[in-house]
């Protein structure tokens, strides 16, 4: 057996190696996907005694091999340096250099995405194509679209760690979120390409954690821990979606819960708000909460004015009426939603719900079906119809 | 082996006979529906023949290019009279009749009353490659 999570967990650090070394960052990459994969034929037959020194060594042998052939066809003139003794480089560990890079501002979200599960996840462009439902060949391109975009930049120069973190908040949304590729109606199941895209995120986000001290990396992994925990209990067998209020909580991840929680303690406890660990805070609560109705809203709607003024965002307020809704009744949650843009996605849905808790049956019922009819994804659009299925039945009596 | 798209539409396609809105079904006859449209899937990967499956939202835009240096000309939402397709499956399948038989068990996923909805779905052939010629 060989370990790929090893693997992968020293890719960025191999890249980073022959970087330093003079490499080009995009050669370098390909140069260490090749060692990638013959470490994945040999190692079985022995697992070398230092994976990384073992790694740098067939990469650079494959840059070479590259070099030279492009070098001969050009010159035969010019003669490539032989291998370089291990500098004090060779042990400087350029993992978040390769974060920052992965994640430069100038490239986009869908880009900067491939290239950080390649480069920093170590997966293969398959791997990634298959995630991401698009063909291989696509996810090919993007990803050498996105190493020309990122040539010119240096590579140790400090990044941007808000971006960085953004990009792995998309990796786990898109592992959490998105049912399989499906029919009509498709059963969620996991992704062909065998790969957890929120556990990857996790993963990831565990090494920042551990390389930054920063306390939104650690509100981020904290959230992501938080929400992973409730994974097996929040999709149905047949893919249909439980909502939280609904979930059998014995079925939560309790290792998930007291490591998200106390990664979250430990960032509050520096005080340095911010929107991810104001997340988090309310996943914690959720997650505390033995039954749906020891929610402790109140607190909720605390940290949702929280990350309203940290953010400003709309999906927020959004939440927020819901979370009034419940602390202070369906009147007041629907007062909350009257200054929230009905626009957004799941408004209508909001609105069905607050109707129903407020009595009010027949809006709830018309609310429901339009939301259905307006969901984003399979698995919510059958979730709202048979809300508006339930309701219309109690209308009948 | 030739490939067909099932298409099933939103509207524009002719009355299926039990149409009866999904959210005026029992919340059972909901699962049962969502059940049927899974096993009917998983018994095609089953048997060698699901290529591929997706849905779509209701809403859609036409567009048109308008000229050098112009944005793209939108028109849309759709009147209510225009047709509207909701998703596909792909099959590959041995025979126009077998698509044919694919397509009448997947209109026959039961509705309102546990009874079949008896919606109509188009079949699609696709076009073909041309024929390897070897003289």
């Amino acid at each position: 057996m060989i370990d790929e999570l090893l693997l992968r967990e020293l890719t960025p650090a191999v890249i980073g190696v022959l970087v330093r070394r003079g490499v080009d960052f995009a050669t370098a990459e390909d140069a260490v996907q090749e060692a990638l994969l013959q470490a994945t034929l040999t190692w079985p037959d022995g697992h070398p005694a230092d994976p990384k020194g073992w790694l740098v060594t067939v990469a650079w042998r494959k840059f070479l091999d590259v070099h030279r052939a492009e070098t001969s066809r050009r010159d035969r003139e010019e003669r490539v340096e032989i291998e370089p003794p291990p500098g004090p480089t060779e042990t400087a560990d350029d993992t978040l250099a390769l974060f920052f890079l992965c994640a430069h501002p100038s490239l986009t979200p869908t880009s900067a995405v491939a290239l950080t599960l390649r480069a920093v996840g170590g997966l293969t462009t398959r791997q990634i194509a298959a995630a991401y439902l698009v063909p291989e060949a696509t996810m090919a391109q993007r990803i050498s679209r996105a190493k020309r975009t990122v040539a010119g930049v240096r590579f140790d120069q400090p990044g941007d760690a808000a971006t960085v973190l953004r990009v792995l908040y998309l990796v786990f949304n898109e592992g959490f979120t998105s049912p399989a590729p499906g029919l009509l109606r498709r059963p969620f199941r996991p992704p062909a390409g065998d790969v957890d895209l929120a556990a990857e995120a996790i993963r990831l986000s565990r090494q920042l954690a551990s390389m930054t001290g920063d306390e939104e990396t650690a509100g981020l992994l904290a959230l992501m821990l938080l929400h992973h925990a409730r994974r097996p209990a929040r999709i149905r067998g047949d893919g249909s979606l439980v909502p939280l209020a609904e979930q059998d909580r014995s079925r939560w991840d309790t290792a998930l819960i007291t490591e998200g929680v106390a990664v979250l303690q430990a960032a509050l406890g520096r005080d340095r708000l911010g929107e991810y660990q104001a997340q988090a805070a309310i996943a914690a609560l959720h997650a505390d909460a033995p039954c749906a109705e020891e929610t402790d809203w109140v607190q909720i709607v605390g940290w949702y004015d929280e990350l309203l003024r940290l953010t400003g965002s709309p999906i927020a307020a959004l939440n927020r009426a819901v979370a009034v809704g419940e602390a202070d009744g369906p009147a007041a949650g629907l007062a909350a939603l009257a200054d929230v843009d009905p626009g957004l996605p799941r408004h209508t849905a909001v609105a069905a719900y607050l109707h129903e808790k407020a009595g009010d049956l027949a809006a709830a019922a018309r609310l429901y079906a339009d939301a259905a009819r307006c969901a984003p994804n399979l698995a919510e659009r059958h979730h709202l119809t048979r809300q508006a299925a339930r309701i219309s039945q109690l209308l009948r009596r | 082996m030739a490939k067909y798209l099932l298409l099933k539409h939103y509207r524009g396609a002719p009355e299926a006979v039990n149409d009866v809105p999904m959210d005026q079904w029992a919340p059972q006859e909901v699962e049962d529906h969502v059940q049927y449209m899974n096993d009917f899937a998983t018994r095609l990967e089953g048997t060698g023949e699901f290529v591929d499956s997706q849905a779509l939202s209701a809403e859609g835009t036409f567009v048109r290019y308008d000229g050098e240096g112009r944005p793209p000309v939108t028109d849309g939402p759709f009147a209510e009279t225009k047709d509207l397709i909701a998703g596909w499956m792909i099959i590959d399948v041995d025979t126009y009749e077998r698509a044919l038989v694919l397509a009448g068990e997947l209109s026959a996923a039961p509705g309102a009353g546990g009874k079949p909805i008896h919606e109509w779905l188009e079949v699609r052939p696709f076009m073909g490659e041309a024929p390897t010629v070897t003289e």
